[in-house]
C-alpha cells in the first residue's frame, strides 16, 4: 500500500499542483527576481553614490577641516569653475579599487563613531598621521587618482611655466617621479614637514637620458 | 588800527593756505572710506608664470621672483620655497640657492640652516608684475648697476 492511497484526495491534489506548477508561476518568479535584482543593483549603486559625495564626506567633524581648507585652492576655486572635490582624489575610480577603498573607509567610520577627532587640536594632531597615509597610497599606484583628470600624454609643455615643463619633461614623463612626489599639500594645508623627505631630482649622474 | 590792519593781512594769507592744506591732506592707504564701511578691494594681480629675473637696482636688493607663487603657503609648517631653493636642492632643480647671508643669525653666527629670521621670503622677496606704480616715485637705480 503506497503513501498516495493513505491520503486524503484534496491532500493529493496539492501536491500535484505543487510539483506540476503552471507555466506562468515560473515566469512570474523570474519576474519577481528581476525586479529585485534591478532593485537591488540600484540601490547598491545608489549607496556608492551617494557615499562618495561632498556632503557625506564633510559630514562628519573631522572632515570639516579639510572642506574648508581645500576652498581657495586651485581645486576648488578656478577660472573656469571646474572642481576636483573629495572622490575625485581619494576614491579610486574603477569599481575594483573603490570597492577596496570603500571597505578600508569602514575603519574610518569608526573612527567617527568614537570621535578620534572631534577637535581642531585633534585634527592637527592626526593631520601628519593621514596626510602620510595618502601620500603613500598615490605613491604606491603612481598618482592614479590625480592622472584620472591631469593626462600627461595631453599636457602641452609650451603652456606650462618654464620650469613646471622641465621637470615634467626631465622626470615625470622618464617615470622617475611621480605626481605627488612633488605636489604634496595641494589642496590642504601641509602637516608639519619637518621630518618628511622631500623629493629632489637625483644627482646629475643618476639622471636618465 | 595798525594791529587790526595787521590781522586782517594775516588772515588773508593764512586763509587760502589752510584751504590749500586741506586740499593735499595726505589720504590714508584705507583712501576716504569711512571707518565703518568697507571699500571695494582692488582687482587682484594676476602674476605672470615666468617672467625675467630682475636686474637688481642696489647692491644687496632682494632678488624679485621670477615665477608665480600661487598657493606657495610659508607656515610655521612648511616652506614651499626650501624644497627648491635650499642649499642642498638648489643646484639639482636648476633654482638660484640662498645666500650666504641667510644662514647667518642677527649677531653674524653662522647657522647650519636657514636662520629662522630669513624664513619668511615673501617679506622682502616678492614676485614681479607690469603694474603701474601705487604712489608717484623718484628712485632711480645705482648708476652702475643700469642695464
Amino acid at each position: 500500500m503506497s503513501i498516495q492511497q493513505k491520503l486524503p484526495k484534496w491532500c493529493l491534489r496539492y501536491w500535484h499542483r505543487l510539483t506540476r506548477p503552471v507555466a506562468l508561476a515560473l515566469w512570474v518568479i523570474l519576474a519577481f527576481g528581476f525586479i529585485a535584482g534591478v532593485g537591488f543593483w540600484v540601490g547598491f549603486n545608489k549607496m556608492l553614490e551617494e557615499t562618495a559625495t561632498e556632503e557625506f564626506c564633510i559630514s562628519c567633524h573631522g572632515m570639516k577641516e579639510n572642506y574648508r581648507e581645500i576652498q581657495p585652492t586651485i581645486h576648488y576655486t578656478n577660472r573656469s569653475g571646474v572642481q576636483a572635490t573629495c572622490a575625485d582624489c581619494h576614491l579610486p575610480h574603477n569599481f575594483t579599487n573603490e570597492i577596496i577603498r570603500k571597505v578600508q573607509a569602514s575603519k574610518e567610520v569608526f573612527g567617527a563613531i568614537i570621535g578620534t577627532i572631534d577637535t581642531h587640536q585633534e585634527f592637527i594632531e592626526h593631520r601628519l598621521h593621514m596626510a602620510k597615509r595618502e601620500w603613500d597610497r598615490l605613491k604606491l599606484n603612481d598618482s592614479r587618482e590625480c592622472r584620472n583628470c591631469h593626462k600627461m600624454e595631453s599636457m602641452d609643455y609650451t603652456l606650462q611655466s618654464k620650469r613646471a615643463a622641465y621637470m615634467h619633461k626631465t622626470y615625470l614623463a622618464t617615470g622617475q617621479a611621480t605626481c605627488i612626489d612633488c605636489h604634496k599639500g595641494i589642496a590642504h594645508r601641509d602637516p608639519n614637514m619637518k621630518d618628511i623627505p622631500q623629493w629632489s631630482p637625483p644627482a646629475a649622474s643618476e639622471v636618465k637620458p | 588800527m595798525i594791529r587790526a590792519t595787521l590781522f586782517a593781512a594775516l588772515l588773508t594769507t593764512l586763509i587760502p593756505l589752510g584751504a590749500h592744506a586741506r586740499d593735499n591732506a595726505a589720504e590714508s592707504l584705507r583712501g576716504s572710506t569711512p571707518l565703518a564701511d568697507e571699500a571695494p578691494p582692488p582687482r587682484l594681480k594676476d602674476f605672470p608664470k615666468d617672467s625675467p629675473k630682475s636686474v637688481p637696482a642696489y647692491a644687496g636688493q632682494p632678488p624679485s621672483i621670477p615665477h608665480g607663487i600661487r598657493g606657495y603657503d610659508i607656515t610655521a609648517n612648511n616652506n614651499p620655497c626650501l624644497t627648491c631653493h635650499n642649499l642642498a636642492n638648489a643646484h639639482k632643480f636648476k633654482a638660484t640657492s640662498i645666500g650666504i647671508s641667510h644662514f647667518k643669525d642677527r649677531d653674524g653666527n653662522l647657522l647650519s640652516d636657514v636662520s629662522p629670521s630669513r624664513y619668511n621670503c615673501t617679506q622682502c622677496h616678492v614676485p614681479q608684475k607690469n603694474a603701474p606704480p601705487l604712489i608717484e616715485n623718484l628712485f632711480q637705480p645705482v648708476e652702475s648697476l643700469k642695464p
